[in-house]
């Protein structure tokens, strides 16, 4: 019972730091412009780095039908998008300041954030 | 910086434009060079998988299309029709996705419904002999082909989170499944590790939870379809062709290929193309369907025409002034579609939860099984597999996640189809709690447009001038004057096709009123400090003058040759529906108080003839503003509705700010709130829904937190130790796909909502 309970305590412990303390690699973007795939519940890239006040295009190509993947929302600058099945949709902005944003479905299940410096 | 500055900051000067005749890679260089090259674009990017270009930069789609077509390809502006078409691929789309889950719904549950009667009727799920390992291997077999065709979505969704170090419903949905499976399968491949009692097999659990929730997932796709009817209703109304004259010549083109200044022929019975004004022809138009207001307007040359709305009696031609996304529809539907996802602050606590709720939920469904293998009776291993199972399949961050954007989502297309403009959720969720309504007067209680309603001939004139006669004089004057009456009565001159006389001498009296010559006449025109001071005896009429004041009139007095011939009364007519829809705020228990800068009689009497007993009358525009932070000072929630120029700082400062439009030509951008029609009764229509929205959203909340609060406990078996109950994994998922399409469910009962009894 002990090793069972020390593996029950060691797969919580796991799972804090898996989906909370561990930081994702960032992928810079480059050109001022950067793919993001839209599939299997996530976005790939998830965690994307770009320069205040430059011009950036977010293509999003949504590959997953299910209507969770539809709507992108970046709420700190009141954006929103519904992203076409199977095609590319652009999301252009110039982030005006420096910080991290959160961009997401409407359920937050789809999940990235864009790091501003 | 704001975040309304930043918001507008971010309003991109983005064009995208679909090209053709891009045959090969090499083309997206020479195109995006031919963009870049125009004067005001800062970037063009090119998907040559897609064939688009998006443009940054300060220009019309007119002169990018011709930057296109002069190195040799055809474009057109991705706007306006595009979005008929993006919304029928769409539904297609939809539809597809909802056939292939109503598919692996049935796969699922053919197999799911047989193994439950069997478990629920004909005998135990469990392996004793080899014959059941046997038999229980078949039908583990089998579930894995139904999980393979039905859930793989769930286990590759799960997977890809998982390296993405983030979980999600599908992460909830294969591990519960796939732990019912697993334990199942080491039953029956090494029963003997696990204890006689727990040799229980789940693969019926496995195959209805895939089944069931396939099934609420397509249900909710169809309810979901219907919470975004107002938009596509706004999308729809976009005609996709117009009929323009060029070189004398009738020519059916695209919708993105008019340009401003193109001269548009409308027959009866079409929809108005892109906005403009008349230039020949006269007709009514519905306009009903961007401002609500249910009467066709007129129209004649000069007056304007916009985009969507519906050409009812005439043909007309007008000339195109704003095309694409500039029309006030493309506008009205950007703004909807803008608010229609922005969030409340109610969503906040709802968004903070759900982005920790999955691994939450993980750990508890853990700690759960831990619990129940240290203090549980046995069968210990069945009882926490069927805890841990039933812990994650009854988590539903679905639910969660919704119950705000379906609702305003709703929510902000009704106000839209009552002439409403919500700019965000902030405004909406605001405009419920408003405790205080500050009207301004002209322009929004009346009608901004004064009018002479009274001529009245004194009686020693009576028969040696006639109404007309002195109209024409005092309009003659008032034509050389800059004073804000004077227009009214020039006004009502020319609405009588009277010819205005030449007139002498003309002088401004400020604060007294006009005087000239015309026709060898003295003429004076003015108030009572005007004919007191040339001894004009106007004793027997001051009673008059001043009752015409009470009914809310300005009184003016025109005398010939020193000797009074009438009395003229200007007024601003109050809006036909004002009081009944100031009754309706009142009813709502919303004090409204009119500002105004008139006088304190006209002010009183225009407040006493609506109903409204606070009024603050002689308030300039900076104390309007004042007004709203002393107000704010005690508390109120204060909304402030205006005409959008004089009470701009009123208009900010305040909780929420109403611009009042006419007809359709509204400062959309201006307002937290925008009414496209003048009646105040879209005030009353806009709080109305902004809190029956509100409601459905704590409905929703409520019902979200409750379930998830309240339902994993239950499913960790807290009920198990006083009543003996555990609940079923197949029960949970059920609960699971029911709870989110609940939410649909209720947020859709807002399309029924009727402003109007509110």
């Amino acid at each position: 019972m002990i090793i069972i309970n020390i593996i029950g305590l060691a797969l919580i412990g796991t799972i804090i730091w898996w989906f909370w303390l561990y930081t994702p690699k960032e992928t810079q973007v480059r050109n001022n412009e950067i793919i993001i795939k839209v599939k299997d519940g996530v976005y790939t890239p998830s965690h994307i780095k770009c320069a205040v006040n430059e011009p950036i295009v977010l293509n999003f190509m949504r590959h997953d039908k299910s209507p969770c993947a539809e709507m992108l929302l970046i709420p700190e600058f009141s954006i929103s998008a519904v992203l076409a099945v199977d095609k590319s949709t652009k999301v252009a902005l110039t982030i005006p300041k420096t910080g991290e944003f959160e961009f997401h479905c409407q359920m937050k299940m789809y999940r990235g954030v864009l790091k501003v410096e | 910086m704001s975040s309304k500055e930043t918001e507008l900051a971010l309003k991109e000067q983005t064009t995208q434009l679909s090209i053709e005749g891009a045959g090969c890679a090499s083309c997206v260089g020479k195109i995006e060079t031919a963009l870049k090259a125009v004067n005001g674009v800062s970037n063009a990017e090119m998907n040559f998988a897609d064939r688009t270009v998006l443009v940054i930069g300060q220009v019309t789609s007119e002169q990018l299309i011709s930057a296109v077509e002069s190195v040799g390809y055809n474009a057109k502006a991705l706007c306006g029709d595009n979005e008929n078409d993006a919304l029928a691929e769409k539904d297609q789309a939809d539809k597809a996705y909802y056939q292939k889950l109503i598919r692996d719904t049935w796969l699922a549950l053919s197999l799911g419904i047989p193994l439950m009667a069997y478990g629920l009727f004909i005998g135990e799920m469990t392996v004793e002999t080899d014959l059941e390992r046997f038999s229980w291997l078949i039908v583990g077999i089998v579930t894995f082909i139904v999980m393979h065709f039905s859930g793989k979505h769930f286990y590759i969704g799960a997977w890809k989170s998982f390296k993405n170090h983030t979980a999600n419903m599908d992460t909830l949905i294969a591990l519960g499944t796939g732990t019912a499976w697993l334990y199942s399968m080491v039953v029956v491949f090494s029963p003997d590790i696990v204890p006689l009692m727990a040799r229980h097999v789940y693969f019926e659990a496995t195959a209805m939870i895939i089944g069931l929730i396939n099934l609420g997932l397509a249900l909710e796709l169809k309810a979901r379809g219907k919470t975004s009817a107002a938009i596509k209703r706004l999308i729809g109304l976009q005609a996709k062709t117009a009929k323009v004259i060029r070189d004398g010549k009738a020519l059916d083109i695209g919708i993105e290929q008019v340009l401003i200044d193109d001269v548009v022929k409308v027959h009866p019975g079409e929809n108005i193309p892109v906005d403009g004004i008349v230039i020949e022809g006269h007709t009514s138009v519905d306009e009903s369907m961007l401002t609500g207001e249910p009467m066709p307007i007129e129209k004649k040359e000069d007056d304007k025409v916009v985009a969507g709305t519906l050409n009812k009696s005439g043909s007309i031609l007008f000339k195109a002034t704003r095309v694409g996304k500039d029309t006030a529809l493309a506008q009205i539907i950007n703004m909807v579609k803008r608010a229609q996802n922005s969030k409340p602050p109610i969503g906040r606590l709802a968004d903070i939860v759900s982005a920790y709720f999955v691994p939450t939920v993980m750990i508890i469904s853990i700690t759960s099984a831990l619990v129940w293998l240290n203090f549980g009776p046995d069968p210990v291993v069945a009882f926490a597999m069927v805890s841990a199972t039933t812990v994650l399949i009854i988590a539903c961050p679905c639910a969660l996640g919704l119950a705000t954007p379906m609702s305003v989502m709703v929510g902000v297309g009704k106000a839209a189809e009552a002439g409403v403009l919500i700019r965000n959720g902030e405004a909406l969720q605001t405009a419920s709690k408003i405790t205080v309504m500050i009207l301004d007067k002209t322009g929004t209680i009346t009608e901004g447009s004064p009018k002479i309603t009274d001529v009245l001939l004194t009686d020693e004139s009576v028969g040696t001038i006639d109404e007309k006669q002195v109209l024409q004089f005092v309009a003659s004057i008032e034509s050389n004057s800059e004073h804000p009456l004077a227009q009214a009565v020039v006004e009502s001159a020319v609405a009588q096709k009277i010819d205005l006389l030449k007139v002498e001498n003309f002088n401004a009296v400020t604060g007294y009123g006009v005087k000239a010559t015309c026709e060898e006449k003295e003429l004076l025109f003015g108030n009572e400090k005007l004919m007191n001071e040339r001894s004009i005896n106007i004793a027997s009429y001051v009673d008059k003058a001043q009752s015409l004041a009470k009914e809310a009139k300005t009184p003016m007095y025109f005398a010939i040759d020193n000797k009074l011939v009438a009395i003229i009364a200007v007024a601003d007519p109050i809006k036909a529906d004002s009081t009944e829809a100031i009754k309706r705020l009142q009813r709502n228990n919303i004090r409204v108080i009119m500002l105004t800068g008139d006088n304190s009689d006209t002010a009183a009497a225009v407040a006493k003839k609506v109903g409204i007993s606070e009024f603050f009358a002689d308030v300039l525009p900076q104390d309007k503003a004042n007004t709203v932070k002393a107000l704010q000072k005690e508390n109120e929630v204060v909304g402030m509705t205006g005409d959008g120029i004089n009470d701009a700082p009123a208009l900010v400062l305040a909780d929420v700010g109403f611009a009042i439009g006419t007809g359709t030509d509204v400062a959309i951008e201006s307002a937290d709130i925008t009414l496209m029609r003048g009646s105040l009764h879209g005030l009353a229509d806009g709080i109305a829904v902004s809190k029956a929205t509100l409601r459905n959203i704590k409905q929703n909340l409520t019902g979200a937190f409750i379930y998830n609060v309240g339902g994993i406990p239950f499913a960790a078996g807290v009920l198990y130790p006083f009543f003996n109950i555990l609940l079923n994994p197949v029960i949970a998922g059920a609960a699971m796909a029911l709870s989110s399409l609940t939410v649909v469910t209720n947020a859709n009962r807002l399309r029924f909502f009727k402003a109007k009894d509110h």
